[in-house]
């Protein structure tokens, strides 16, 4: 048919339908070379880092720089019994060339992660290589402390021999790699981490439900009130989201404190005794109770966008059907705002999974969460391998949430107020 | 919300339990931000009422703590609120540009790769706070820029972009294309087009967009924690490390000018959002 039908030609004698793709693909580089400016800067400055990030969080070849003759002699060695002399002679070689760069205490801080006991036997041996004659220098290296000489040790070394490690990730789930290269648990009471995550976890579902439980009615009377109460009502919401995250944490920590209005309340009302004031902040309730009043705001805007649209007739149908009007709400109303509540629920759940400031200010020592050790890791034991391998543990787990919310409301659909 | 005469009693009390939660949500809601007001005007140096202040007493109220944050040698607030303002009205600007001329180039409909694009353009909003610090802490390391107020606008603008991008993109739903192609065919180029015709029909959501990039610039201390040295402190840090070592009434009427401007920036906030929404409406 097309062979036999004229084409069609634009005035410049050119097909058009060459002509129209030509055009579409100008319009699709004009829209990219909009967008690309913010893309790229982002990819730089943004999207690269996090990928660092995952560098650094399993990178381990500081040790392998630096014991490079050692891991090469150890090829062949099959960790049974204590390596040969070409290992200790290569390990000898190494060790002189670090203590001339003066690196082997960072050597020794390394290994001490890997089992403990090396840092005195390296500064021991430090001291001895000193003297050290030419030849034999396994005798010599066993000689200067029993260590040497215990084949577990050198199995320790062999163990940081690869370039990448994962025992950043077991770290942050509190396991690591024994002697026999298994992978196993801390002891039970070292398992600090995985009570974090938990805590986590548990801090953010329930901040999430009680964000829902108290965000529920108040976007329903937003949404049915007439316009000009429900703009008055709607500051209410509106204020505490425009304002300072820092001044509202700051409220609450006044609000709580021993001396502190709702305490006077309690005991105005003879709730609890004057000399007998519960501690409300620094613990989980702080972080509960300061945590809602802050995501609250997160909840009610998209539940309440979503009631505006729920025609009020669908529930005057429902009464009219004979429904009660508890049954008309659960079978007609309720079932119309689950896309709402998914939005509110997981965007809270987002948030608080990952926060920060408000435990670490109102949540003491067992109202902190995974992001508190995050920030401990970076600016206070300076791990930053720890600390990234942490983040990108906990930035997988958000990732399947927001997979999740994609899934459920769109990320087109996001609205701000 | 008037009940109907013929409401039945039991309906008619559950209807009043229902408008009391509401009540009390919103007094959770609110009443915290009222606490401050008071506070702040103590004449002592407790976080408390005194009982001056119950019995409304004068000599109990006082502006000393606002002398305090103004005058006062050892507070650095000055400085912090030169610093944050500087910091936030660049990032505004930056997340502006890019964010606008992003969102123009993602709502035209031969965008390759949207949501692809879209996802890494609103990631920084998506990405908890804590792990973007990390990460970007890394960048501004490497490149020198940690320490400096131009590390902290980049920062500041990488999370601020995303709330233009969405809210101009929004904006531009509602847009009539026709009218570009219109001034193209009367002989305009496009960055005139932009400028007279486009820009000012998106303006709201610009400058909506705008506000939120500003407000998360000024309220930011998770990355700035990070990326702050002394001479970058910002009203946010100095708030986080007042509230850590001791809770001194200045950080009240601190915190009381920063809920007066949150009011402004909510007004401005709200009577843009009503304007582009009539804007619309007579688009319709």
């Amino acid at each position: 048919m097309s062979s036999e039908t004229k084409q069609i030609l634009t005035t410049d004698g050119i097909p058009l339908e060459v002509s129209l793709k030509k055009a579409e693909k100008k319009n699709k580089i004009k829209a990219f070379l909009l967008v690309a400016p913010l893309l790229f800067f982002l990819i730089i400055t943004y999207v690269f880092p996090i990928g660092d990030m995952l560098f650094r969080s399993v990178d381990d070849k500081m040790v392998t720089q630096m014991l490079p003759k050692t891991f090469k002699a150890m090829e062949s060695w099959d960790g049974q019994e204590l390596p040969e002399e070409e290992v200790f002679a290569a390990f000898h070689e190494d060790f002189i060339k670090l203590v001339e760069d003066k690196r082997e205490g960072k050597l020794s801080t390394q290994l001490n992660y890997t089992k403990n006991g090396f840092k005195s036997i390296i500064k021991k041996l430090r001291r001895a290589s000193k003297k050290f004659e030419e030849g034999n220098y396994k005798e010599q290296i066993m000689s200067v402390h029993k260590r040497w000489a215990d084949v577990e040790y050198w199995r320790a070394i062999q163990r940081r021999a690869p370039e990448f490690t994962g025992q950043k990730y077991l770290k942050g789930m509190d396991m690591y790699v024994n002697e026999e290269g298994k992978i196993v648990s801390v002891e039970e009471d070292r398992r600090i981490h995985r009570v974090l995550w938990l805590r986590t976890l548990e801090i953010a579902f329930f901040v999430t439900v009680f964000c829902f439980l108290m965000a529920y009615p108040i976007a329903h009377l937003l949404a049915t009130l007439p316009m000009k109460y429900s703009n008055l009502l709607m500051i209410c919401v509106l204020l505490p989201f425009w304002t300072s995250l820092l001044v509202r944490t700051a409220s609450w920590m006044i609000l709580l404190q021993q001396q502190g209005i709702v305490n006077d309340f309690f005991v105005g009302i003879g709730l609890v005794a004057d000399d007998n004031r519960p501690e409300m902040m620094y613990n989980k309730t702080g972080s509960y109770v300061a945590m809602t009043q802050i995501l609250l705001p997160f909840m009610v805007l998209p539940l309440y966008s979503v009631m505006k649209t729920i025609s009020p007739s669908l529930m005057r149908a429902g009464k009219s059907l004979g429904g009660t009007p508890f049954v008309a709400f659960w079978k007609v109303y309720f079932p119309l705002t689950i896309p709402g509540i998914g939005a509110g629920c997981l965007l809270v759940f987002i948030l608080a999974i990952g926060y920060y400031i408000t435990p670490a200010l109102v949540g003491g020592a067992s109202g902190t969460l995974i992001s508190n050790q995050i920030a401990f890791h970076m600016k206070s034991t300076l791990d930053w391998s720890f600390a990234s391998a942490m983040g990108l543990m906990l930035l997988s787990g958000v990732l399947v949430i927001y997979w999740l919310y994609n899934k459920i409301v769109g990320i087109d659909n996001i609205k701000l107020g | 919300m008037a009940l109907p005469k013929y409401t039945e009693p039991h309906y008619r009390i559950w209807h009043y339990v229902y408008l009391t939660i509401c009540g009390a949500v919103f007094f959770f809601l609110i009443a915290p931000l009222f606490v401050i007001f008071p506070l702040s005007f103590n004449a002592e140096e407790f976080l408390s009422f005194s009982d001056g202040m119950k019995s409304l007493d004068p000599d109990a109220f006082s502006l000393r703590w606002y002398k305090d944050m103004i005058y006062g040698t050892k507070n650095p607030w000055g400085l912090a609120a030169k610093n944050s303002f500087i910091i936030a009205i660049f990032a505004t600007i930056g997340s502006v540009i890019l964010g606008t001329v992003a969102a123009l180039g993602l709502s035209s409909r031969h965008m390759p790769y949207k949501g692809l694009i879209m996802a890494v353009l609103i990631s920084p909003m998506i990405v908890p706070l804590i792990i973007s610090g990390v990460a970007i802490f890394f960048f501004m390391a490497k490149a020198g820029l940690a320490a400096t107020h131009t590390g902290i606008v980049l920062a500041h603008i990488i999370l601020g972009t995303p709330f233009v991008v969405i809210t101009v993109t929004a904006t531009l739903s509602g847009f009539d294309h026709s009218v570009t192609r219109a001034a193209a065919s009367l002989g305009s180029d496009p960055v005139n087009t932009f400028m007279k015709i486009t820009l000012p029909l998106i303006l709201p959501g610009v400058i909506s967009g705008g506000l939120f990039a500003f407000v998360t610039s000024f309220d930011e201390v998770v990355v700035v924690l990070f990326l702050a040295g002394l001479e970058n402190t910002t009203i946010p840090i100095q708030m986080w490390t007042g509230l850590r070592e001791q809770l001194s009434p200045t950080i009240l009427a601190v915190a009381t000018c920063l809920i007066i401007l949150s009011t402004l920036i909510l007004v401005t906030a709200e009577l843009l959002r009503r304007r582009s929404e009539r804007l619309r409406g007579i688009n319709r």
